[in-house]
């Protein structure tokens, strides 16, 4: 944890060899903010938001990283990868779109709703991305 | 209707701590995808799945459910055992189909 602008920060490296750990950093996000007092509605958005993308990183980028960024009233979520990239994020956005293998729908995901639960349960999302290069994703949740 | 009458209602095995099968369940939510969990089940506490693997609990974890079942007779593996008992989801495992499980706990008034 490193103090940044007046916001906590918080680092994670989310391990893009191991779908069985997928999901990690979001638990102890889920456990810091539980920590910290926030809202149970809003601890729960966050963490099922930050989940999807940390998925999304394991199924299609191998891993990346992951920074949370803290205040009382806002919680920042940073997603990035440098995997393939994104090549129609329109297209990505719409629910029941997915390019994930089969292998992935049978763990059970890749359903299409990965983007969409993200934006869904955030209150601002913002996606960067270039084929070839690798994705940054930042979601903002208030706590008003 | 608490994990105890769940447990009853399909005949399940239960792997939960004491002070967890009393606790009331209000609604509840199946699915083998888990994107559809996270989509749409908001504010149900019982998970019935037939997949097996260690994203089942926290997948129920992230949206705050407190218990699984697994349906179709599998069993769950230590690793599933394990995650649910750290994040204190009590985990039940039950021979009917997830279509018989659902009818069973729906018609004894969960989520109804």
């Amino acid at each position: 944890m490193t103090e940044d602008n007046g916001a906590l920060h918080f680092h994670y490296d989310v391990d893009g060899n191991n779908f069985t750990s997928a999901g990690e950093a979001s638990v102890q996000v889920k456990r810091m903010l539980r920590q910290m007092g926030y809202h149970p509605d809003l601890i729960r958005r966050i963490s099922v938001a930050m989940y999807e993308g940390e998925i999304n990183m394991v199924i299609h980028a191998k891993g990346g990283d992951a920074d949370v960024y803290v205040t009382p009233d806002c919680v920042t979520v940073v997603l990035k990868d440098v995997g393939p990239g994104i090549k129609d994020v329109n297209l990505a956005m719409q629910e029941g779109y997915s390019t994930a293998p089969d292998n992935i729908r049978s763990l059970g995901f890749g359903a299409g709703m990965g983007l969409p639960n993200m934006k869904r349960y955030s209150d601002e999302l913002k996606i960067d991305s270039v084929v070839g290069v690798g994705t940054t994703i930042e979601m903002k949740f208030r706590s008003a | 209707m608490t994990i105890r009458e769940i447990a009853e209602r399909i005949n399940a095995a239960v792997y939960a701590e004491p002070d967890q099968i009393d606790e009331e369940m209000t609604g509840a939510f199946g699915s083998d995808m888990m994107s559809d969990v996270l989509a749409f089940a908001e504010n149900r506490d019982v998970l019935l799945t037939g997949l097996l693997n260690p994203q089942i609990v926290r997948t129920a974890h992230m949206q705050d459910m407190r218990c699984i079942i697994i349906v179709r007779g599998k069993t769950a593996t230590e690793e599933i055992k394990r995650l649910a008992a750290e994040n204190h989801i009590a985990l039940l495992e039950t021979q009917l189909t997830m279509y018989e499980a659902s009818g069973k706990l729906y018609e004894g008034g969960l989520g109804r």
